[in-house]
């Protein structure tokens, strides 16, 4: 079964008569958002509307600020995204000030970036995403012996497969549960019937949650050496912070060297393995299990966009591992060309958002650079309740924090799932080959015979697109460890240029715009320069793609698309939207301002 | 084991861009520029870090955290937590970004069976945490010092010594410099400059209690 090719794009086609279930705010996510919406008397989804609950602008702290910090400051905005940020912002101040960087840089920079990908991605999966699919309290009826046999079934390479490996964890959670303190696991609604595996899939995946937490602290210790700290590495404009010395025989601190390098190396071969060996083969395993749930397309058979990431040769836009483009309306046929400078291309409208706009709004779109986040809080003629205590929002108002971008006037999805299609349709061979050896594996092992079109957009597309690319980025690390030693030998030790690094050298006025493929999606920074200081700074971030709001044409967001023909087991239980909604890896922090009132974790769900 | 050797984290959480809600880090970076101590002793400014600190939390054996929480208590309270209680009380209305927060972060560590031995929690009851792109309030801000004698002190306790610096360090290694107090401080853009209007939710919130 596959409802996304049909999921209704416009408001015009949505159903709002039936229950209205509210569900704010969504948690397991970056930031705070709220969720709306009516089913109908099957308690299939018809309406949807996500509303971001908080205001955002980054120009609030950086208006006036040097241009060269701002990448401290976007760097905590929030707690996942930091160096995405970071690494966007000193690409829009290059790219304003004409600012070449040195190879070793572009290298370290593709190291750096990729380690964050391979970090978020898996721990998204296990620590964020999985508890949707998995149910931690079914793990304790498991068998160990069984679960040993099945982990050697689903990936036999795997070395952590005994009967008495499974025992342990089995014992651990049991001690943990029996404390009386669910802790971790206390949100779920764990006798919910969505849930569909079996005891000993459920054990497997609490030890991979254990053997990712192992990894992730691992692999991160790439930032360590290239960026001097983690958390929280240092990016530079002109380069990278560190320096290289291939003669020092220092540790953590100095400068790279041969042996630091090494320690780089050999954490990108275990993050390979695990990659290869435990996440994909377990998101293979969990779809074929759920393999009658290909809901959660929404947009993503219709409209995706991606900027273009990882070019192998630098400044070479057509040599980048996952392509630039925009498809539109389902024509997978036509790759369009993405500019983010044209001021007719991309655009912001805020008829929906809470923000008003210099001589009024109503469909009228800004480019960043004219951008403007001038706050108007208001609530439409049929919302119910109060400012400060909404029950009901009215979507046919404003009803967001979060703008609504668009592309020539289109909703866009972005992410890996985005990324992936754009890539496969533009006919790049390395993402073929993964996407049809998982579409295959996923066929055989459900019994199925289902074309990329019905599989691929879906939430399970969603989740399978972000573990192939975890690999991608994995495999290609090696390829920039090993050019950027080989420069190095070569007699180029240079991490930076800084001949423009004194604002006397540039130009009274300048603008720029630095992109970037972060983990949850297109990501750009537009900044504005004047006198040396920030004149204009604006981000349109993944979130606010996925997580806009209708548009004055009445085209809805991604999110809420996403949502639109999903059947609820329990819709007072909204384990399926929070499945759909985690697919996307949501971060409200950056797309919004974020705080709840009282910062209450617990998801109130409440059916009007 | 000697005394001395305990692994111990000082570590400071919150988010810096958020006003009240940096106290920690705050916290953090006046006790690096004023205090010394030996190599089994790691300063670490956490800010939204979230469930990416757990390696860190479960190489100690004494955590110790500055943190603003909210316990309901007059703005500018400071609180000491121990042991047991932490937890609890990090899960109190916290603030954080991070919605998986600390509280998650200590679960964890305690689900891996690496729990750290000693936990103590300085706390401070935010003034304004609705300033993004602010600074601590005075009231706040007072308390960092007298939050920073009371660790000092249980660290003693448990062996654990600081040696006062002859000169403050300019600058501290664990956040940039642009993101340093005096200079976040005075190159805030002006309120005619940026519009600081945050949202009537949270601004009003005070009003609205059902």
């Amino acid at each position: 079964m596959n409802t996304s090719l049909n999921t209704p794009m416009n408001a015009k086609d949505l159903d709002n008569s039936g229950r209205r279930v509210v569900v704010d705010p969504v948690t397991r996510i970056e930031g705070h958002m709220r969720c709306e919406v009516n089913v109908d008397s099957n308690n299939v989804i018809r309406n949807a509307v996500s509303t971001g609950t908080m205001w955002r602008g980054l120009e609030v702290i950086l208006k006036g600020r040097d241009p060269r910090d701002a990448w401290a400051f976007v760097e905590r905005i929030c707690g996942v995204c930091t160096g995405t940020h970071a690494l966007t912002s000193v690409r829009a101040v290059e790219d304003a000030l004409k600012i070449d960087i040195p190879y070793n840089a572009f290298l370290i920079r593709h190291l750096m970036d990729k380690t964050l990908q391979v970090h978020d991605h898996i721990v998204h999966f296990y620590h964020l995403h999985a508890l949707d699919w998995v149910n931690p309290v079914n793990a304790l009826k498991a068998d160990p012996k069984a679960t040993s046999e099945l982990q050697q079934a689903v990936s036999p390479h795997h070395p952590k497969s005994s009967p008495g490996y499974f025992k342990d964890v089995q014992t651990r959670l049991k001690r943990f549960v029996e404390n009386g303190q669910l802790g971790l696991f206390s949100n779920g609604y764990w006798d919910n019937p969505a849930y569909k595996l079996p005891p000993e899939a459920d054990l497997m995946a609490v030890s991979h949650y254990l053997e990712a937490l192992d990894l992730q602290k691992d692999i991160v210790k790439i930032h360590t050496i290239f960026g001097g700290k983690n958390p929280h590495p240092n990016y530079m404009v002109g380069g990278v912070s560190c320096a290289i010395n291939m003669d020092d025989v220092g540790a953590a601190g100095a400068p790279v060297n041969m042996t630091t390098l090494n320690f780089v190396l050999e954490r990108i071969n275990e993050a390979e393995q695990f990659t290869k060996n435990v996440y994909i083969p377990d998101v293979l395993a969990v779809a074929s299990i759920y393999k009658d749930w290909l809901h959660g397309g929404g947009l993503a058979s219709q409209n995706v966009l991606s900027y273009g990431t990882y070019p192998t040769i630098q400044g070479d836009k057509s040599s980048e591992l996952l392509p630039a483009g925009a498809i539109v309306n389902g024509n997978w046929d036509e790759v369009h060309p993405v500019d983010v400078r044209d001021p007719n291309e991309i655009q912001e409208f805020v008829d929906h958002s809470w923000y008003t706009y210099e001589g009024g709004q109503k469909g009228k779109g800004l480019h960043p650079w004219d951008g403007e986040t001038e706050p108007k809080f208001e609530l439409g003629p049929n919302a119910k309740g109060t400012k400060t205590n909404i029950k009901e929002i009215d979507e046919s108002a404003k009803y967001s924090w979060i703008k609504a971008p668009r592309w020539k006037g289109h909703a866009m999805e972005v992410g890996p799932l985005a990324r992936y299609i754009i890539a496969y349709v533009s006919g790049n061979e390395r993402v073929q080959g993964q996407v049809d050896r998982s579409l295959s594996a996923f066929n055989q092992a459900a019994g199925l015979d289902l074309g990329l079109k019905q599989f691929l957009p879906s939430t399970l597309g969603r989740t399978l697109a972000r573990a192939l690319e975890c690999e991608l980025c994995v495999e290609t690390m090696r390829d920039d460890w090993h050019s950027l030693v080989n420069n190095i030998k070569n007699g180029d030790s240079s991490t930076a240029n800084v001949d423009n690094w004194d604002p006397s050298t540039w130009p009274k006025e300048a603008k720029g715009v630095g992109i970037n493929e972060a983990p949850r999606g297109a990501l750009a920074h537009w900044i504005k320069i004047k006198d040396g200081k920030i004149e204009n700074y604006q981000a349109i971030v993944p979130t606010t793609w996925n997580g806009s709001p209708r548009d004055s044409q009445g085209n809805i967001g991604a999110f809420e698309a996403s949502l639109l023909d999903t059947p609820m087991e329990r819709p007072d239980e909204p384990v399926e939207i929070l499945r759909t909604l985690h697919s996307f890896d949501p971060c409200l922090a950056c797309s919004t301002h974020v705080m709840s009132e009282d910062g209450q974790e617990l998801t109130k769900v409440k059916i009007r | 084991m000697k005394e001395d050797q305990k692994q111990v984290l000082i570590l400071g959480i919150g988010n810096v861009l958020w006003a009240d809600e940096g106290f920690g880090v705050r916290a953090v970076e006046y006790l690096h520029r004023h205090y010394q101590f030996s190599d089994n002793v790691k300063l670490m400014d956490g800010g939204t870090q979230g469930i990416y600190l757990v390696q860190h939390v479960q190489e100690v054996d004494v955590l110790v955290v500055f943190d603003a929480v909210d316990y309901g208590l007059e703005p500018g309270t400071m609180k000491r937590v121990e042991g047991d209680e932490v937890p609890k009380f990090m899960g109190a209305k916290k603030m954080s970004l991070h919605q998986t927060g600390f509280q998650e972060v200590l679960a964890m560590a305690e689900f891996t069976g690496s729990y750290p031995e000693h936990l103590l929690l300085m706390g401070v009851q935010p003034v304004e945490l609705e300033d993004f792109g602010g600074s601590l309030r005075p009231a706040v801000k007072d308390q960092i010092q007298p939050a920073i004698q009371q660790a000092l002190s249980y660290l003693q306790n448990l062996g654990v010594k600081a040696v006062h610096r002859n000169e403050p360090l300019a600058e501290t290694d664990l956040a940039p410099g642009e993101l340093e107090l005096d200079r976040y401080e005075t190159d805030r853009p002006s309120e005619q400059q940026a519009c600081r209007v945050g949202d009537p939710r949270v601004l009003f919130a005070q009003d609205s209690v059902e």
